[in-house]
């Protein structure tokens, strides 16, 4: 077994309508800041999965991000596979990814 | 004898209480159902009530879809079993797949409580027979922070050729509210949603709260007409007859 740390980037699919983006557009003037535009507020989920390989441990997260992480309808999601994920192999009890 | 009714009670449920209260007073036999059961406790209908399922944590609803109770539901209503969603049990309906569509945050961001107009489209179905008159306005209370109800445009369309439609938010005379009408239409639901039911006919949700208008006490019961038709609708199919009034979800 191995350990693999992985993110899931959950985002409203184009043409969804995104509140929060617009109000975080709409603040924008508050700081002076301009020429910014289509913003996208979403949800990152970092999760670590042990599993027999590495594509054994996609394949949970890919489930996971379908079934529950993302709502088809109007959310799209990207897995990354994150550094700082430490392989267990024959690892004793007492060690911990970092 | 009284048919049974059940309502589930999820962590974070908060208008449990107002729906056993509103089926007592609809002549049904009220039973909990905790959200840990397996079982539905042989029940003639479900109800899933508005509040904070699981702390509406990662999206209004989805937490509550995984619950055991959410199994027995699912293959309840895969029987034909007639389940209601009201609010926060409209989003667990949703993210589950019982019924089409999707809510999302309010357009404006801010949880939304006070008193909507809404209208039934059709009287034909287990949830709204007992209503007086189809495009009647029926004031009730919303309560909601995720309550603008979305789908695609080939969704919606589909939706709407199905005649999945079951209540569009009104005005008080009750004209079809538009999509950026915020008195009418407070959470910019698409094509004025407040609620909608799925292709077979015996489940639906719905945003607003009937459970809370269901005696003049509370200032208005336009909503008795709804839980009153479920009731009747539980306990025609408890009798062994068929639920609906007539034949529903002509796909």
């Amino acid at each position: 077994m191995s350990t693999h740390r992985f993110a899931v980037n959950v985002t409203p699919k184009p043409g969804i309508l995104d509140p929060q983006g617009r109000a975080v557009e709409g603040s924008l003037d508050h700081l002076g800041i301009s020429g910014v535009s289509a913003v996208r507020v979403g949800r990152r989920v970092e999760l670590t999965v042990e599993a027999a390989d590495e594509a054994a441990a996609r394949a949970v997260v890919e489930r996971l991000a379908a079934e529950l992480l993302a709502n088809p309808l109007i959310e799209a999601y990207a897995i990354e596979t994150l550094a700082g994920a430490s392989s267990l192999v024959g690892a004793t009890s007492g060690s911990e990814p970092t | 004898m009284p048919v049974r009714v059940g309502v589930v009670v999820f962590p974070g449920s908060n208008c449990d209480r107002d729906t056993v209260h509103a089926l007592d007073l609809a002549g049904a036999e009220p039973v909990v159902l905790w959200h840990e059961q397996a079982s539905l406790d042989g029940v003639a209908a479900v109800v899933l009530p508005g509040g904070f399922a699981y702390g509406d944590y990662l999206r209004a609803g989805v937490i509550a879809r995984f619950s055991p109770v959410m199994r027995a539901v699912e293959a309840f209503a895969a029987e034909g079993g007639l389940v209601l969603g009201i609010c926060n049990g409209f989003q667990v309906l949703a993210e589950a797949g019982l019924v089409p569509g999707a809510l999302l945050r309010n357009r404006e961001l801010r949880f939304l409580g006070r008193d909507v107009h809404i209208a039934a489209e059709r009287l034909d179905t287990p949830f709204t027979h007992a209503l007086a008159a189809a495009g009647q306005p029926l004031r009730m209370p919303i309560a909601h922070g995720e309550g603008c109800y979305f789908g695609d445009d080939p969704a919606l369309d589909a939706l709407e050729a199905d005649r999945g439609v079951l209540f569009r938010y009104v005005d008080e005379r009750g004209e079809r509210a538009a999509d950026d009408d915020r008195t009418a239409n407070p959470n910019g639901s698409l094509r004025a949603i407040a609620g909608v039911i799925a292709p077979r006919g015996n489940v639906a949700g719905l945003m607003p709260h009937p459970e809370r208008a269901a005696e003049g006490i509370l200032g208005s019961d336009d909503g008795a007409g709804i839980i009153r038709s479920l009731v009747d609708s539980a306990a025609r199919a408890a009798s062994g007859g068929d639920a609906s009034p007539v034949t529903v979800g002509a796909r």
